[in-house]
């Protein structure tokens, strides 16, 4: 988030494109509650009529993939109308002119039937959102989940510049991360192409530094995303993977994909709480510790780094940061740690970021990155005055439809999501007593109108199969789906909605097209 | 701010203006009871219960919304105070199921911890009709008892606390007045996602973590404050222990106008879920065999391939 939770509730313009936001950010939808009652103006673009929807001024039932028709109109209509922020665009931005011929083709009209809603409403909403006098977006997997993930943000980052809606209080760009600590693990240079602080590895300068500041030569060679791993180790040219926290045979797409994947490896290692469906076909499998059985830090959505302190000894013995340091004192590795305020010292030493930071300082209160030195007071909001680039840069960008797209044998749109009580793969809230009575087996969503031309009734059994797979369950008749499409989350194995779902990767970000599949619906009984 | 000069219960003291008596009261060690009264949230002065004795006054004014005055005189438990209380918590009492041998709230109870101060025994001068509600036992996390409740209203200020949930309020009216979601359902068909806010706040035996039941009394429970971290809020939680074993994971209180929320209170209750292997798991032949730290880790496998791979 380019802003913080707490700036929520000040927005006068909150545009929430591909997010479920109170079910999927429930804390941070209370806080939209909050701007809501002090008079903002909330539209949302998703496909489902969700809750979050439900609160809208507007709703735009976006068709499957339209993200960069619906964005790229609305800048149509506000430099058409010349309502944007000429200071801004002039003093702070480049590549204005590269937009504006892109978005010349971009007429509402011509693209009103595409997104899904009329002409004028893409202009009413257009002029709100640059009128407004602090206008947020906020976004999640909706935007990113497709072939077209990382063009749909650049347009985002489009508008939010043309309008100069971003750099300042309660306005600008946020991305929701989905847990607590996704932020940290991409800040720790949890990717395949930086090093800790988004410093990238094909930088030689990187290389030096790293280098020395580990003693082991670092490769200027970028890495493999989770996806390309699965292709690789399917190809016999991956062999050992050592998996921590994750359960790709629940959360990844093609499912048949992941397992021939994962049983052509010689040598897999998995560490995590539970025997998870990927720990079942693991070599060796090591016990995970959760958050109270250790100490560190979380790096929150809002670039918040909080600490994590133990409640109780981890029940197996280890922490996993002790795991990690013991498998790498074994492989050679020629330093040792001592503790994990040892191992957050060496963080801050070589991300800039966080360099200002210290456990002492965090058991004050958590911090918000970017804090350089150890007296800045951390930051609430990113690109006051200047982009991290220097000047922001316009990206001219175009529509590309989801990669595959309903057809006569596959005539539906297969969305995939979350639901409030579970988390993930269900590693966890599957085995909470309570969230499994509240919610316990998972249906398939599909209108009314669809459910009667199938003749298949609410709580039905259904098979629903994609290119790829098929799985059964029961039919939810509701009309927060669109007619065309279905909709389940990824919670259950025993509703692996991730044995439908298409391994067609965005070519910048590799993020798999999670959110729209091709499939067909039948009547089990 | 000026600085205001009073006495309570003999005792001179000079507190900030603007706060109350009850507060002040407070800073000077003096211990007046309250039911509907808690910080930060709305004082309503409604139970009656933090009433005391000025003098001049003609009336005995609640504690909790009367704000300190220059020269005031304050007894918080003369004769006049004492007898009001008495009266009040036994009418609570009269319409009370005094289940205490059984009550989960037994042992810190606001009711029972006020009856026993002041004296007040089961059979009342008051005897007469006693409600009769259904109790609300339909799901996983929180126990409603109606009949326990004393209306104090804190249950549902902090419930409104948080935006636009207000899942409870006052229904119906005299006698018949209870604590209700909409349209009077059980919680499990209401707008509730079990934060336990109300848990965390209701005085007496209504509302209870239903996940602490039998566990153990007030007193047996060894209590270890620990800070969620999943978001920002920072809401505390308590993890309880009963002769060193892990018992339940209890919500403390909301972190100022935060919502506490079910996923701290779940990490924590994984942590001893049966399922979780407790030793490393080497897989032989199709078959998980449970292993040492030492063995799992220093085994050739491990090492060797991976050091292998990295060429």
């Amino acid at each position: 988030m380019t802003n913080s939770i707490g700036e929520i509730k000040d927005c006068d313009y909150m545009l929430v494109i591909g997010s479920n936001t109170t079910e999927t950010h429930p804390i941070i939808s209370i806080e939209m509650r909050k701007a809501l009652k002090n008079g903002a103006t909330l539209v949302v673009a998703d496909p489902r009529k969700t809750e979050i929807a439900e609160l809208a001024k507007v709703h735009v039932p976006l068709k499957p993939g339209a993200n960069i028709p619906l964005v790229m109109t609305m800048c149509n209509v506000i430099i058409e109308e010349g309502l944007y922020d000429k200071e801004f665009v002039t003093n702070r931005t480049e590549g204005f002119d590269e937009l504006k011929e892109a978005t010349a083709a971009f007429t509402p009209e011509a693209y009103a039937g595409v997104i899904g809603v009329s002409a004028d409403t893409i202009r009413e909403i257009a002029r709100g959102f640059a009128k407004a006098n602090n206008a947020a977006i906020f976004y999640t997997m909706g935007i990113t989940q497709h072939t077209s993930g990382t063009t749909n943000v650049l347009a985002i980052a489009n508008l939010s510049m043309l309008t100069g809606q971003i750099g300042k209080p309660s306005s600008g760009v946020n991305p929701l991360r989905g847990q607590n600590n996704v932020q940290g693990a991409c800040d720790m240079g949890g990717l395949p192409n930086v090093f800790p602080g988004y410093q990238a590895v094909t930088d030689p300068a990187n290389i030096e530094k790293f280098t020395r500041a580990w003693g082991v030569q670092q490769s200027e060679k970028v890495g493999l995303t989770v996806g390309e791993m699965m292709d690789a180790a399917h190809h016999g040219d991956l062999k050992a993977l050592y998996i921590l926290g994750e359960n790709p045979m629940l959360s990844d797409p093609d499912i048949s994909h992941v397992e021939k994947a994962l049983d052509n490896l010689e040598f897999l290692v998995v560490q995590d709480l539970f025997l998870t469906e990927t720990a079942m076909l693991a070599d060796v499998v090591l016990p995970g510790a959760s958050f109270a059985e250790k100490d560190g830090t979380f790096s929150n959505t809002e670039r918040r780094v909080q600490r994590v302190r133990k409640a109780v000894e981890p029940v197996a013995g280890k922490a996993d940061w002790e795991v990690i340091s013991e498998v790498l004192t074994m492989m050679g590795y020629p330093h040792e740690y001592c503790s994990a305020s040892d191992v957050f010292n060496e963080m801050v030493s070589i991300t800039p970021q966080y360099a200002g930071m210290s456990f002492a300082r965090l058991d004050q209160g958590g911090l918000q990155w970017p804090c350089p030195t150890a007296d800045h007071p951390g930051t609430k909001y990113l690109h006051e005055g200047k982009f991290s680039r220097g000047l922001g840069k316009f990206t001219a960008v175009d529509f590309e439809p989801p990669a595959e797209l309903p057809d006569e044998e596959y005539p539906f749109v297969l969305n995939t999501g979350r639901r409030l009580y579970h988390y993930h793969t269900g590693t966890m809230t599957r085995r909470a007593k309570g969230l499994n009575t509240i919610y316990s087996e998972e249906t398939i969503e599909i209108n009314p109108a669809d459910a009667c031309s199938l003749e298949v009734g609410d709580g039905d059994t259904v098979k629903v199969s994609s290119r790829r797979g098929s799985i059964m369950a029961k039919a939810n008749v509701t009309k927060r789906v669109p007619q065309g499409m279905v909709f389940t989350s990824f919670h259950f194995s025993e509703v692996a909605v991730n044995f439908l779902t298409n391994t067609a990767r965005d070519p910048i970000a590799k993020i798999p097209e999670l959110k729209v599949a091709a499939v067909k619906v039948e009547k089990i009984s | 701010m000026a600085d205001i000069n009073l006495t309570i219960n003999g005792q001179k003291v000079t507190v900030p203006e603007g706060i109350t008596v009850l507060e002040a009261a407070k800073q000077i060690g003096i211990d007046i009871p309250t039911f509907c009264y808690e910080k930060g949230l709305t004082a309503p002065g409604a139970c009656r219960i933090c009433v005391v004795e000025i003098k001049g006054w003609r009336n005995l004014p609640p504690s909790c919304i009367t704000t300190v005055a220059q020269g005031m005189e304050v007894e918080t438990e003369s004769p006049a105070v004492v007898e009001a209380r008495k009266t009040i918590l036994e009418l609570l009492v009269a319409n009370h199921p005094l289940d205490c041998l059984s009550c989960e709230k037994s042992g810190n109870c606001k009711l029972q911890d006020y009856s026993y101060r002041y004296g007040v025994a089961s059979q009342t001068r008051f005897e007469g009709e006693k409600h009769e509600f259904g109790i609300d036992d339909s799901n996983p996390y929180i126990y409603r008892d109606l009949n326990k409740c004393i209306l104090c209203g804190k249950c549902v200020a902090t419930c409104r606390a948080v935006s636009d949930r207000n899942v409870l309020d006052f229904a119906y009216r005299g006698f018949n007045t209870k604590i209700a979601t909409f349209m009077d359902t059980d919680l499990k068909d209401s707008t509730c996602v079990y934060c336990n806010r109300c848990v965390a706040i209701c005085p007496v035996g209504a509302i209870v973590d239903k996940t602490m039941m039998g566990k153990g009394r007030g007193w047996e429970l060894e209590k270890k404050e620990v800070t969620c971290t999943f978001c920002d809020s920072g809401c505390k939680f308590d993890v309880n222990y009963k002769d060193g074993k892990f018992m339940g994971v209890t919500a403390k209180s909301p972190d100022q106008g935060r919502p506490l929320c079910l996923k701290g209170r779940l990490g924590i209750e994984l942590i001893y879920n049966p399922d979780k292997s407790e030793l490393p798991l080497i897989n032989k032949d199709g078959e998980f065999v449970e292993t040492s730290w030492e063995e799992a880790l220093g085994i050739a496998p491990i090492i060797e391939k991976l050091t292998a791979q990295k060429k």
